[in-house]
């Protein structure tokens, strides 16, 4: 069968691919800046500088395919900084205190879900609320301190490099878990289903697929993986304050959304939102490195976060308008039998 | 009356949907002073009739009519401007404006520096709602007022645009007999004051107890127009049905056998009151009734979409556990939607994962989708079915409806079910798709699927169905026999007359 190659997934593929050469760029032009940004110290930097981003964007990309969003991630990642401290100055040993936190920051997950699916309220409001409410509870719980007296061992975990080479800890950790949010997405009947949700969520009650089940799943699933950024935020910095990982969620949701996922669910993948975290992540050092100040870094993600939503945008216009001039000639020259 | 002046005419009005005909050569006149109802099957060509008259659709031939006058409407704001008010079903009020608001809405009455004055504004809807004699206070929020008194507010809202034509597409739906006597009431009065007025209703009884002229249609045609009082509601009925069962139907003999499905004294508040029948292996029984009888609420919710408020559902002996259309599922049951585009298909994804959406978890081997078997299956169930794809992987949405009707078939027929639930399984499909579908029911029956069927055609229901159940209002108020179903029968069950000779 001759003809057309594939039109529409190319029009699909063609953003992410956009990303990768985009990624490409920012590669040659960090290089082209400084002779430092290609050297491994600055790279495993650079890496462990996003791995937080990067770690939420797993489960977020999930979380938006399937048509919800969480607002309140940054503020789990900051309860559960919070908590790590209060229960370590109580005098918990580090073993008991991780999968305590993790708990925590699936039940905020599960909150936010439970409130989405049970109440039937937007995820966008409920999760303004509780982006206020966590921020509020990490106060109320450490108050206006910090504890920065973790042990080594642990801190290491989070700032350390595996032996000799500039591969940190933490990037073999987000690995593994994007390959089993990467399977999980792409090679699973509930990667079908969050699909199919995000497209049509009422064509996918119908199909007997739980939609709410699985929402609720998906929430949990950001609460947790948000817990753990806390964990690794709190040893990489060595401190736990109240106020880690403010505003951070906009950073993640940028990364998710210039990875070409829809904010409408439906569509998107995980490999363009990884390579999006590290566009953006890479962007910044290579500026930093070139000393552009700090409001001028936000300013251009900020206009990368435009361009990814309104580009996409423009194409499909572009293309409607093709196929309505299409349609109307075609019309003149068969009216009329 | 029939010498007064005709205010609105549709002059041999001609209207297709792509290859659907809804509107043949229609002609019709409203008349000063005069009540006209428009009858017909669901699908008959009213709407398109009230469509082309409140300027929504422009005829492709033939002209609409205005004081002896040809005119063109290009769009609604026309039609209004030429006096032409549409009462719906639904009220298209704004819920949170008071009742005078929405009856002034964009163009409310203006005092100094371009501030509205409220004023003013209630006292004009004050003097409408005096003559018309309805209680209703201007400053009222419309949330919170019936269906009734929303339709009351928009007849208000025609009035002050001066209407001259009344148009009343089933506005008694929703409304209760008191609510339906006060209506009439109202549109007496500005019958008597020289409106004209276009009633469609379902309801016989109403027909005559408001209406002087009445015409008929059938397939987008005009089969009979007259006065109202030369007829019985006998021969109306017969007017509306009255044409030939075509041969598209091959149903096969299949062999009965135990009860799959026990529908017992279902009831959903607000939708359906009471329903119990069965269906067995082998039959297919028909859900039949008026568009709004609850027919497609009692299939939501055996399939667990809706939740139910009493009774209960048995499949094969077991209860069903309610609002689960998972557990509906693992019972054995499928449901082909009414609404292929928003509740059967998810348009954007390929056909094969449209067509294995239903079963892709039975796919897996250690949890991961076997993409091969997910192909054959695919592959397998679009060739049984016939279905016309360019490729798998194409957009459901590059089908045609009649293919896209078997792709949504085949999601559930790869299921294998006992009990399959289609609910309008024919709509807008081609005949020679139409034909195949019905083949195909038939056979899943003699391969002993029980199969329930809800269907608006009725030459359908009547060359398939082995038992026809016709549901009125919510309730369910005949069983037939495929020998006691005719359509006359079926339809006098569905408007609630009574047959005028003991069949």
């Amino acid at each position: 069968m001759p003809h057309r190659r594939r039109f529409s997934l190319a029009a699909l593929a063609r953003w992410e691919l956009l990303i990768f050469v985009m990624l490409v760029a920012t590669v040659t032009l960090g290089a082209s800046l400084s002779g430092e940004f290609l050297t491994g110290a600055n790279l495993g930097f650079l890496t462990q500088d996003v791995m937080e981003i990067a770690l939420i964007a797993l489960p977020l990309t999930l979380l938006i395919i399937s048509g919800e969003i969480d607002l309140s991630v940054a503020s789990v990642l900051g309860l559960v900084s919070a908590l790590m401290g209060a229960l370590w100055n109580a005098g918990w040993p580090m073993e008991a205190i991780i999968p305590v936190v993790l708990v925590v920051g699936a039940l905020a997950g599960l909150v936010n879900g439970l409130l989405v699916t049970r109440l039937g309220l937007p995820s966008l409001a409920v999760t303004i609320g509780t982006l206020a409410l966590y921020r509020g509870l990490a106060w109320g719980i450490l108050g206006d301190k910090a504890v920065a007296n973790f042990p080594s061992s642990y801190t290491n975990l989070g700032m350390g490099y595996v032996g000799g080479t500039s591969i940190p800890y933490t990037l073999i950790l987000f690995v593994a878990l994007a390959i089993v949010f990467g399977v999980l997405l792409r090679a699973t009947p509930l990667g079908r289903s969050i699909y199919a949700i995000g497209s049509s969520e009422e064509t996918a009650f119908f199909s007997g697929i739980r939609v709410k089940r699985i929402k609720l799943l998906l929430f949990t699933l950001t609460g947790l993986v948000a817990g753990l950024a806390g964990i690794v935020w709190t040893l990489r910095f060595a401190s736990a304050r109240p106020d880690n990982g403010m505003g951070l969620e906009l950073s993640v949701i940028a990364a998710v959304l210039l990875g070409g996922v829809s904010i409408f669910g439906g569509r998107g993948a995980l490999l363009p939102v990884i390579a999006a975290v590290f566009l953006i992540g890479g962007l910044r050092n290579a500026l930093t490195l070139d000393d552009v100040s700090d409001d001028m870094l936000t300013l251009v993600t900020g206009v990368l976060l435009i361009f990814s939503v309104v580009a996409p945008n423009l194409a499909q216009r572009l293309r409607e308008l093709l196929a309505r001039r299409r349609a109307a000639s075609a019309l003149e020259l068969g009216s009329e039998p | 009356m029939s010498g007064s002046t005709t205010l609105l005419a549709l002059n041999r009005a001609t209207k297709s949907y792509g290859a659907v005909h809804a509107l043949r050569e229609a002609t019709i006149e409203l008349r000063a002073g005069e009540a006209r109802a428009l009858l017909g099957e669901n699908g008959a060509g009213k709407s398109t009739v009230v469509k082309v008259m409140a300027g929504v659709h422009r005829p492709d031939l033939g002209t609409v009519v205005v004081d002896g006058e040809p005119v063109v409407f290009h769009g609604p704001q026309d039609a209004r401007d030429a006096g032409i008010a549409v009462i719906y079903q639904e009220p298209t009020l704004f819920p949170d404006l008071s009742v005078a608001e929405n009856v002034f809405m964009g163009r409310q009455p203006l005092a100094k520096a371009r501030r509205i004055d409220r004023r003013a504004m209630h006292r004009m809807v004050a003097d409408l709602f005096a003559r018309l004699g309805v209680p209703l206070a201007p400053e009222q929020p419309v949330r919170g007022l019936s269906i009734a008194d929303q339709q009351l507010v928009e007849i208000a809202k025609a009035l002050s645009f001066d209407a001259r034509v009344l148009i009343m597409d089933e506005p008694t739906a929703a409304l209760s007999g008191s609510e339906v006597d006060r209506l009439f009431g109202v549109v007496r009065t500005l019958r008597d004051r020289g409106a004209a007025v276009m009633f469609i209703s379902h309801r016989l009884e109403e027909v005559f107890a408001l209406c002087d002229t009445v015409t008929v249609m059938r397939d987008g045609a005009i089969t009979h127009s007259g006065e109202l009082a030369d007829l019985t509601p006998d021969q109306l009925v017969r007017q509306m049905v009255g044409r030939q069962l075509d041969q598209l139907f091959p149903k096969e003999e299949a062999e009965v056998g135990e009860v799959v499905l026990e529908v017992d004294r279902l009831t959903r508040e607000g939708h359906f009151v009471d329903v119990s029948f069965a269906v067995r292996k082998g039959e297919i029984v028909a859900l039949s009734g008026l568009v709004g009888a609850g027919r497609s609420e009692v299939a939501r919710s055996i399939f667990g979409i809706d939740r139910r408020d009493a009774g209960e559902v048995r499949v094969a002996g077991t209860r069903l556990r309610a609002a689960s259309p998972s557990a509906a599922m693992a019972a054995g049951v499928a449901l082909v939607p009414e609404d292929r585009r928003h509740q059967g298909l998810i348009m954007d994804l390929s056909v094969e994962r449209n067509a294995t959406m239903t079963l892709v978890n039975g796919l897996t081997r250690m949890g991961l989708i076997r993409r091969g078997s997910e192909r054959a299956v695919a592959t397998d169930w679009t060739a049984r079915l016939q279905t016309k794809v360019h490729r798998l992987s194409d957009p459901v949405s590059t089908l045609s409806g009649g293919n896209q009707q078997k792709v949504v078939l085949a999601k559930w027929l790869a299921t294998k079910p006992r009990l399959l639930i289609v609910d309008e399984p024919t709509q807008g499909i081609d005949v020679g798709t139409k034909a195949e579908i019905h083949g195909l029911l038939s056979q899943l029956a003699s391969e002993g699927v029980a199969v329930l069927m809800i269907s608006s055609e009725l030459p359908e229901v009547l060359g398939m169905a082995d038992r026809v159940l016709v549901m009125r209002e919510g309730r369910l108020v005949a069983a037939l026999s495929r020998e006691e179903a005719t359509e006359e029968s079926i339809m006098f069950a569905a408007t609630g007359q009574q047959m005028g000779v003991a069949a």
